[in-house]
């Protein structure tokens, strides 16, 4: 029967020899990224920013824009953006957050509506006021942080330090690179924004666990295998997982893409970016060659006696790292 | 790893199909599902972003409810030193203290212990924290300065809260609305969600409206003109009269002749006369007694209606209303005069209610991002289908077997839950199947692998198996660190998304862990495999 093979069975190549292209290369990248944050900045949502978004479906079934435009220029509400989006009848509004207090920013929802009446439906309204967009916001940061913090500590107690670093380098870099796309595609940075950033978290976490654990494995079994040579066998042998898992998750996303519409679109594109082209290149060739700076397998040899001493004294229980289900 | 005993088999089998039961009556008119028993009536919650709706998250005004305080604070003062018969000045309320000038020094010391009593302390008979309701300081030539405390605002905000909900249920039930949830958040904060409204903005009047009306005389000492150019005297003040501009200003006495605490009813009616929409109230005892010496005593003269300090009507009082009830009227439409029955019947809130969020999805939008995201699911879930077998060809079929099963316990365990789909979540559920099958991806992969190294197809299963599920249980549990981090600190749509990514990975951990097997034994059982065709 014939099956696809998208990696031939048995592949030899040398992962590990390119990190001294592609560590420079994500170092090069993150700091770009870092430069774009604080030049270019990212495209901040109503939900961090305050103000309000109204998604709005002329009744004559073609929106004018320029006139809109036109009208709501006038309401004297500062900044006032019209998009096209979807249908020609679609139209997106944003206006930024009023000064003043709460009320304020109901009262600009109004006096759009007083502008527009009833030639258009009001099919999305969305306000956020100043005090819960500050909210949002520290809420969002808190919680990367938390997420970022708990799987470390997750990490370190499954593997050894060493990974749990190599790991948090490799996803901070992700994120990085993330916000740094966030920034030149110039996506809504809002909660869904959040939300995609902690799923491409889990998910290189995920792609870059399943390497560490393969790691492990050699190094309890091959004791004397030079690290680069190891983590190379350690990635082939799992390199046709990672990509045919990254075909799956990719078609999943291609499906949202295309078909989820509007409304998730920014968070499905910036998935797409974070898990399908970081987050790969991230496991293979930075979360894994990582290790040999990180000084992972260089004392073996001298663990093993240790450990077959240890082992004659109290041969009571495995050590947890071992555990198999 | 292949051997599963008999009561496994149907420990593993009975949970799958009884979890996966609890997502049939989605698929069920809401008709047949009410006449079922309780417990399998649950069922999943649409999101307000696709059933269309509003959700308004509503902030008590702590200036509000200060200045309530202060008011109410200047009154026990002056009632205390008038019933102590202690001569004092300048009694006022200066920034945030109540300030107040004793006029003779033997008295001084009399006048603050009397004025200490008003301070009581907090938390009623049980938790009482040691803390009191004021602060009274002597701020020296007999100067007393009352402020109220921290703790006492506080405990005023909670009750406030405690108070409103209740208010905002009554509003929103005589909307006619269907399931409203209204609901206390954090301490000072009530968030008011209801699917499917029409129109948002009259959502946002019943709700946002204080409602206090009250009936009060009109000043014709002077004119409003007079009074707004010059001095306004010191028992009155200026409100507008109306919606339209320029606002008719009216001179309005600050004395409170009855208010809408003891009315018992109000319904909008039709003038009988004019045809136009009023509204019709009724006092209770009390009131109707008040109300009528009031009429009596001052037939002839302009008497003012007043809702949230504004003016509705200042009709002259043409005879004395003896039977406690009346028409309030004053260019009203037919929902304005419906919406303030609605106000008054449901009384008036205790404090200042500002809208801090508001988020509206039409019921239209919300269809349609149904439709995209059921289309997004079929779609992905074909396409991860079709790449699985063309991959594993019939392991493929086993994949895709456990994802189906992964899914419908997705929703099984969502509507177990009564949780809320979103679109996001829906997004969680494709993503969900593009994870799950990597499960299946590390199993096969790992049996791949161990043909390779030459052992025979049985052991090559077992410890394909074997091996796969501590790497899957690791891999999966980091995802789902992000996934409990975003439950916590997300809301509405987001949190869907959290939820329906938690309930995938813990269902497709346990379709990893026993499903995909099961399937893999029985065939291994049935077919007795000298290869394995993967």
């Amino acid at each position: 029967m014939w099956h696809l093979r998208i990696v031939p069975d048995d592949t030899k190549f040398d992962f590990t020899r390119f990190r001294r292209f592609s560590f420079p290369l994500s170092a090069v990248l993150s700091i770009f990224a870092i430069a774009l944050y604080f030049t270019h900045g990212l495209n901040f949502g109503i939900d961090f920013h305050g103000g309000t978004l109204m998604e709005i479906q002329a009744k004559s079934g073609q929106a004018d824009l320029a006139a809109m435009r036109e009208k709501l220029s006038s309401l004297g509400l500062g900044e006032v953006q019209l998009q096209q989006f979807g249908g020609p009848a679609d139209v997106l509004i944003r206006v930024a957050q009023q000064p003043g207090g709460e009320a304020e920013q109901q009262q600009a929802v109004e006096k759009v509506r007083g502008a527009l009446g009833d030639t258009v439906n009001y099919r999305r309204i969305e306000v956020v006021g100043p005090r819960v967009s500050g909210e949002l916001l520290s809420y969002g940061i808190i919680g990367l942080f938390v997420a970022i913090g708990g799987i470390l500590v997750y990490l370190w107690f499954r593997f050894e330090w060493q990974f749990a670093l190599g790991a948090m380098i490799a996803n901070v870099h992700d994120l990085v690179l993330t916000l740094g796309f966030m920034s030149i595609a110039q996506v809504d940075f809002d909660l869904t924004s959040i939300a995609a950033l902690l799923t491409i978290l889990g998910y290189s976490l995920n792609d870059t666990v399943v390497i560490y654990d393969r790691i492990r494995e050699m190094l309890r079994r091959y004791k004397k295998m030079p690290m680069p040579e190891l983590l190379n066998a350690s990635i082939n042998s799992t390199l046709s997982r990672s990509i045919i898992t990254h075909v799956t998750v990719t078609l999943s996303l291609l499906a949202l893409l295309l078909f989820g519409g509007n409304a998730i679109h920014s968070f499905t594109a910036t998935m797409m970016f974070g898990v399908v082209l970081v987050g790969t290149y991230t496991s293979i060739f930075i979360a894994a060659p990582i290790l040999i700076y990180l000084g992972v397998g260089t004392g073996r040899a001298a663990e093993e006696e240790k450990e077959a001493a240890s082992a004659a004294k109290e041969p009571a229980k495995p050590r947890p790292t071992k555990a198999r289900v | 790893m292949l051997y599963f005993s008999r009561w496994r088999v149907i420990g593993i089998l009975a949970t799958a199909i009884i979890v996966c039961l609890f997502a049939v009556p989605n698929f069920i008119s809401p008709e047949t599902v009410a006449k079922w028993p309780q417990w399998a009536q649950r069922h999943l919650v649409l999101g307000l972003d696709l059933q269309g709706g509003s959700h308004i998250l509503l902030q008590v005004d702590a200036a509000d409810v200060k200045r309530q305080k202060m008011d109410a604070l200047r009154d026990d003062v002056r009632r205390t030193l008038r019933d102590a018969k202690i001569g004092y000045t300048g009694l006022a309320i200066r920034g945030d203290a109540v300030e107040v000038r004793i006029r003779d020094d033997q008295n001084f010391n009399e006048a603050l212990s009397k004025l200490r009593e008003l301070s009581v302390p907090l938390g009623g008979l049980l938790g009482s924290t040691g803390q009191r309701s004021l602060d009274v300081t002597d701020a020296g030539s007999r100067l007393v300065r009352l402020t109220v405390t921290d703790a006492a605002m506080n405990e005023r905000i909670r009750q406030v809260v405690e108070q409103a909900v209740p208010i905002i249920e009554k509003r929103v039930n005589q909307l006619g609305l269907v399931e409203p949830t209204i609901q206390r958040q954090g301490f000072d904060r009530i968030l008011v969600q209801v699917p499917g409204l029409g129109d948002p903005q009259r959502l946002l009047d019943i709700i946002g409206k204080t409602a206090k009306l009250e009936f009060r005389l009109v000043d014709t000492s002077m004119s409003a003109q007079d009074a707004l150019s010059g001095r306004v005297p010191a028992d009155a003040e200026v409100l507008y009269e109306g919606k339209t501009d320029p606002k008719t200003p009216i001179l309005v006495q600050k004395q409170v002749l009855v208010s809408g605490d003891e009315l018992t009813d109000a319904q909008p009616a039709f003038d009988s006369r004019t045809g136009e929409p009023v509204v019709n109230f009724r006092f209770n005892t009390a009131g109707a007694r008040k109300f009528a010496t009031v009429t009596q005593e001052n037939v002839g003269r302009p008497f003012a209606i007043v809702l949230d300090n504004e003016v509705i009507s200042a009709p002259v009082i043409r005879e004395p209303i003896l039977g406690g009830s009346g028409q309030i009227s004053g260019n009203f439409t037919v929902e304005s005069a419906n919406d303030l029955a609605i106000l008054l019947r449901a009384g008036a809130l205790p404090a200042k209610l500002t809208p801090i969020e508001q988020r509206v999805v039409g019921a239209g939008l919300g269809k349609d991002q149904i439709e995209k995201g059921v289309q997004a699911s079929y779609v992905g879930g074909a396409l991860v289908v079709i790449f699985m077998i063309a991959t594993y060809g019939l392991f493929g079929i086993f994949a895709s077997v456990a994802v189906a099963v992964n899914v419908a316990m997705i929703f099984g365990t969502l509507s177990l839950l009564n949780a809320t789909l979103t679109l996001p979540g829906i997004a969680g559920v494709v993503l969900t199947v593009g994870i799950a099958v990597d499960s299946n991806v590390l199993i096969y992969e790992r049996v791949r692998e161990e043909v390779r190294a030459g052992r025979t197809a049985i052991q090559a299963l077992d410890a394909g198996f074997s091996r796969a599920l501590a790497t899957i249980l690791d891999s999966n549990i980091t995802t789902f660190i992000a996934a409990a981090v975003l439950f916590f600190i997300g809301t509405g749509p987001v949190r869907g998304f959290a939820v329906t990514l938690g309930i995938g990975i813990v269902t497709t951990l346990f379709t990893a862990f026993t499903v995909t097997r099961l399937i893999v034994a029985a065939w291994v059982r049935w077919t007795r495999p000298k290869t394995v065709p993967i």
